[in-house]
C-alpha cells in the first residue's frame, strides 16, 4: 500500500501552491493528483502553478494526474475539462461527463466523487479504460475489501480515504458566499480566507461541517491511522491523503511510517491531531455506526 | 405564504369536561371490538408495519380527556382508552380531529406535523410507520363501526353525520376511488 | 401536454395519484433498492403487479424506482427486483448506479431505461454520456440547474429531459451527498434514506423543541412555530458570527409559475416530489398540477390556488430554477 496525495479541495494563493508541491515533491507519496476540484471561478488565479507543479514533481518521480471539476455545469467548464485532455496527463474523472470527452482505449483515474460503489460499476468503468479508483468515502470495510478483489480481476488498483475533511457534499449554491450575504456570481473570493474551510457549528455549539464555497465537508479530519493493517491486508493499493495547511510532508512522512510499521497508531494520531483542521479526528465511515465517529476517542480528549 | 395553514378543528374545552366523568370501560369494550376487526380485516396494514408491529403507540388526543394505547405486541392489536399516558414506544399527540382527518384521508400527516398540530415523541421511525401503514389501509373509521353496530347502522351512520356537520370533524372517508381498483 | 410523474409512496397513494390526474406514477419496492426506503413505506412485489394493472387500466403508466447504487457483493438483490419491474410490467425503471445501468441494458433491453435525479446528470456531456452508454430515454434533471440551462442543455441532447416543480428541494447535487452517513451512518446512495428517522430524536428544552439527528442539534425552534423535520441540510446552524440556515431554509420547491418556461424550454415531464408523503397531499398537489398544465397546454392562464400549507416551513421557493438562488 502506498500514498497518494489528492487534489487540494481549497482555495489557496499561488504562492501556497508553489510551495505545497515543492514540500509533497520531497514527501514520500507514490503520487499526486492535483488541479482545481471544487470551482471553476478559482482556476485563474492559480492553474498557471500547475505546469511548474507537474514538472517539479515528476522529476521526484511521482506519478501526476489531473482532475476534473466535481461538479460540471457551465459551457465554460466542459470547455477547461476539454482542455485538460491536452495536459498529456491521465485525468482523474471526478464528474462522469468529463468521460464524454476523453477518447475510447485512454487510460483514466476515477476520483472518489464518482459514485463508484460496486463490482458491476467498477467492471463497467475498467472496460472503459479506468485504471485506478478511489472509493466513494462512506463505503465501509466490508465493501472496500470487495470492491479491491473485483479491481484485481479487471486491472484496477483500489484506493481509499487515508486522512483529511471529507468531501460530504457539492451543490449548484456557494455556501461561503451565501454566509457573505453575497451571491455566488459575486463572491469575491471570500472562500480564499478559509484555507482548510469555514466551521459550522449546531446550535449547541458542536463542530458538525466545514463549508468550502460550493463544497461540503466534515468538520473532523478522517484518519485512518488505526486501520493501515486492516486496509493493507484487504488489498488497498493507496491511501488518499487530502491536502491541508498545517505540516503535510510530515502528515505524509508520518503515513509511509505507519504503513512501514515504524511508528504506532497511537503515536501518530498523537503527531497528527494538533495539525488537524478542526481539531478532531474520525474514521467512522470505515467501521461505523456514522461517519463522524472517532474508534478511539481517548486519544483525542 | 403561511396563511393557508389548515384549521384543524379542536372540540370544545366544555366538550372534553364534560366527558371527564363518563367511563372508560364502555369505550374500551367498543375499541376491542373494532381493532379486533381492523386486525382481520386489514391484514395488510399489520404487514406494513414490519419491525414496528411489535410496540405500543400512546395516541393522545389532546382535546380529550384520555389517552389511547394502541398495542401490538405479541401479534395482536389491542386498543384501549386510558386517563393517564401509558407507557409506550412512541406518542402522538394532537387535536381528535387532526388523527381522525389523517387517517380518512383528509388531511396529510407532515403537513400537521410541520404546522405542529401533531406532536410526536419516542419512536419516530414506528410513528411513520404506523402513519404510512394506516394511510395505504384507507380506513373509513364510520363503516367499520356502523359494521359493528349491526342493525343500529343507519342510526349510527345518521349520528355521525350530524356529530361530523357540528363538529367539523372528519369521521368518514372523503377520497373514496371512482371503483374497480384491486 | 407535459407529462406529470406523481409520487406513489404506497398502493393507496398510487390510486390517488392516479384519480387525481396523474399521468405517470413512480413507486419503489419495499428495500434498499430505491430512495425513500422509510418505514412503512413501498411495495411488495405482490402490490406493485397489482398497482401497475390498475393504473394501465387507468391509462398512467408506472415508473419504477431502483435508484441507489448496489452494495459492493449485493448487487443480485438489485438485478433481481429489475426483472420483478419487468414481470410486473413496468413502463420504466428509473435508474442511478452505471453497473445497474449496464445490467438493464444487456439484461432488460426492451424495459425504457429513465435516468434518476440521483445520478446528478447537470450537463449536456453526462446526459450524451448516460444516453450512449447505456441507452438511456429520459433524464431526471438535478435541482441545481436554472430555466435558461435546462433550455440550453435541451437543445444539446437527443432525450427527454424531467424536472422537478414541487416538493423537498435537495440542496445539494442528488446522489453526491454523504451528509446524512456522516451524521447517522445511514445514506441515500447506500440505503435509500436521507436524515433517517430511526436517528432523530425531539426534545422540549425549556421554550425550545430541540430536533437532533444521530445527536447533532439540527434545529431549535420556539414552540408554535413551524416544526421542520430535521433534514441535515435544512438544519439551523452556527458559523463564526453568523448563525442561520447555512445550506438552504426549510422551504420547499414550488415551480407551478414556471410550468410554461419549462414547457418552452423543452422539458417533456414535470416530477412532484413525496413518495414518503400521504396519499391526502398527493391527492391535491397533483390535482392542482393537472388543472396547471392542462391550462398550460390550452394556452390559458395558470389557475391560482396555493398548496404552501403542505408545504415543509410551510413556505415555497422557485430553487435554483431561478438564478439568485445560488
Amino acid at each position: 500500500m502506498d500514498l497518494t496525495v489528492g487534489p487540494n479541495q481549497f482555495f489557496w494563493t499561488a504562492a501556497q501552491v508553489r510551495d505545497f508541491y515543492e514540500s509533497v515533491a520531497k514527501a514520500p507519496v507514490a503520487r499526486v493528483v492535483l488541479g482545481e476540484l471544487i470551482c471553476s471561478k478559482r482556476m485563474s488565479f492559480w492553474t498557471d502553478q500547475i505546469p511548474g507543479a507537474v514538472e517539479v514533481l515528476q522529476r521526484a518521480g511521482k506519478d501526476v494526474a489531473i482532475s476534473t471539476l466535481a461538479l460540471i455545469t457551465l459551457k465554460r467548464e466542459r470547455k477547461q475539462t476539454a482542455d485538460l485532455l491536452d495536459m498529456g496527463l491521465p485525468i482523474e474523472v471526478n464528474d462522469i461527463s468529463a468521460l464524454q470527452q476523453i477518447p475510447a482505449g485512454t487510460p483514466f483515474w476515477v476520483g472518489p466523487l464518482v459514485n463508484v460503489y460496486n463490482e458491476g460499476t467498477l467492471r463497467w468503468l475498467a472496460k472503459r479504460g479506468a485504471t485506478r479508483i478511489c472509493l466513494p468515502p462512506e463505503m465501509p470495510l466490508a465493501s472496500i475489501a470487495t470492491m479491491v478483489k473485483a479491481g484485481a480481476e479487471v486491472g484496477v488498483a483500489v484506493e481509499v480515504w487515508g486522512h483529511g475533511r471529507l468531501p460530504l457534499a457539492i451543490s449548484g449554491r456557494c455556501y461561503h458566499a451565501r454566509l457573505h450575504d453575497r451571491a455566488k456570481d459575486n463572491c469575491q473570493f471570500v472562500c480564499g480566507e478559509d484555507a482548510d474551510g469555514r466551521e459550522v457549528d449546531t446550535l449547541d455549539g458542536q463542530p458538525f461541517l466545514a463549508v468550502n464555497g460550493v463544497q461540503t465537508l466534515s468538520a473532523s479530519t478522517a484518519c485512518m491511522a488505526w486501520h493501515t493493517e486492516a486496509l493493507a491486508a484487504a488489498g488497498v493499493a493507496s491511501l488518499r491523503l487530502s491536502p491541508q495547511t498545517g505540516h503535510f510532508a510530515d502528515l505524509c512522512q508520518g503515513y509511509a511510517d505507519r504503513i512501514a510499521g515504524q511508528i504506532s497508531a497511537g503515536d501518530l494520531v498523537a503527531q497528527l491531531l494538533p495539525e488537524a483542521p478542526g481539531g478532531r479526528f474520525s474514521d467512522g465511515f470505515l467501521m461505523g455506526p456514522s461517519g463522524a465517529d472517532w474508534s478511539h476517542p481517548i486519544e483525542a480528549a | 405564504m403561511t396563511d393557508h395553514a389548515p384549521t384543524i378543528p379542536r372540540l370544545p374545552p366544555l366538550l372534553g369536561q364534560a366527558m371527564r366523568p363518563l367511563p372508560l370501560l364502555p369505550l374500551t369494550v367498543t375499541l376491542s371490538a373494532l381493532s379486533r376487526r381492523l386486525a382481520k380485516r386489514h391484514p395488510g396494514m399489520f404487514r406494513r408495519l414490519g419491525e414496528h408491529g411489535n410496540k405500543r403507540f400512546a395516541l393522545d388526543p389532546t382535546d380529550l380527556p384520555m389517552v389511547f394505547l394502541m398495542d401490538l405486541r405479541g401479534g395482536r392489536v389491542r386498543l384501549s382508552a386510558h386517563r393517564k399516558a401509558p407507557a409506550a414506544e412512541a406518542r402522538i399527540a394532537g387535536p381528535i380531529a387532526a388523527f381522525l382527518g389523517m387517517m380518512h384521508g383528509a388531511y396529510d400527516g407532515d403537513a400537521l406535523f410541520f404546522s405542529r398540530d401533531l406532536v410526536v415523541e419516542g419512536d419516530t421511525s414506528a410513528v411513520l410507520a404506523l402513519r404510512n401503514a394506516i394511510d395505504d389501509a384507507e380506513l373509513d373509521l364510520t363503516e367499520e363501526l356502523a359494521d359493528l353496530a349491526g342493525p343500529m347502522a343507519g342510526f349510527l351512520r345518521a349520528a355521525v353525520a350530524q356529530a361530523e356537520k357540528q363538529s367539523g370533524v372528519v369521521l368518514h372517508r372523503v377520497d373514496t376511488l371512482a371503483g374497480g381498483w384491486a | 401536454m407535459m407529462e406529470l410523474v406523481c409520487p406513489a409512496g404506497t398502493p393507496a397513494a398510487m390510486r390517488a395519484a392516479v384519480e387525481a390526474g396523474a399521468h405517470a406514477v413512480y413507486c419503489g419496492f419495499a428495500d434498499e433498492t430505491n430512495a425513500r426506503n422509510f418505514p412503512g413505506l413501498n411495495f411488495s412485489t405482490e402490490e406493485m403487479a397489482s398497482g401497475i394493472a390498475g393504473a394501465h387500466a387507468r391509462g398512467a403508466k408506472v415508473l419504477v424506482a431502483l435508484n441507489t447504487f448496489p452494495r459492493a457483493g449485493g448487487e443480485e438483490l438489485w438485478h433481481r427486483r429489475l426483472a420483478d419491474a419487468e414481470a410486473a410490467g413496468a413502463d420504466a425503471v428509473i435508474l442511478a448506479d452505471m453497473g445497474l445501468l449496464a445490467h438493464a441494458a444487456e439484461h432488460h433491453p426492451r424495459m425504457r431505461r429513465h435516468l434518476s435525479v440521483q445520478a446528478a446528470a447537470a450537463n449536456p456531456d453526462a446526459i450524451n454520456f448516460y444516453a450512449e452508454a447505456f441507452g438511456v430515454q429520459r433524464v431526471v434533471l438535478p435541482r441545481v440547474l436554472t430555466v435558461d440551462e435546462i433550455a440550453a442543455i435541451n437543445r444539446e441532447i437527443d432525450v427527454e429531459t424531467e424536472v422537478f416543480v414541487f416538493g423537498g428541494l435537495c440542496v445539494m447535487a442528488e446522489g453526491r451527498c454523504s451528509l446524512s452517513s456522516y451524521a447517522t451512518g445511514k445514506s441515500p446512495n447506500m440505503n435509500g434514506v436521507c436524515s433517517p428517522a430511526s436517528h432523530v430524536a425531539y426534545a422540549e428544552e425549556g421554550q425550545d423543541l430541540a430536533a437532533r439527528l444521530g445527536g447533532f442539534t439540527i434545529h431549535r425552534t420556539p414552540k408554535n412555530q413551524p416544526a421542520p423535520y430535521p433534514t441535515l441540510c435544512k438544519g439551523c446552524f452556527s458559523s463564526g458570527d453568523q448563525t442561520g440556515h447555512v445550506f438552504e431554509d426549510p422551504v420547499s420547491l414550488d415551480a407551478k409559475h414556471l410550468i410554461p418556461a419549462l414547457a418552452k424550454a423543452g422539458v417533456t415531464a414535470l416530477k412532484i416530489e413525496g413518495r414518503q408523503r400521504s396519499r391526502a397531499y398527493v391527492g391535491e398537489v397533483v390535482r392542482t398540477f393537472r388543472a396547471a398544465v392542462e391550462a398550460v397546454a390550452a394556452g390559458r392562464p395558470m389557475p391560482e390556488g396555493a398548496l404552501a400549507r403542505l408545504s415543509e416551513g410551510q413556505a415555497a421557493t422557485a430553487g435554483a430554477y431561478a438564478k439568485t438562488w445560488r
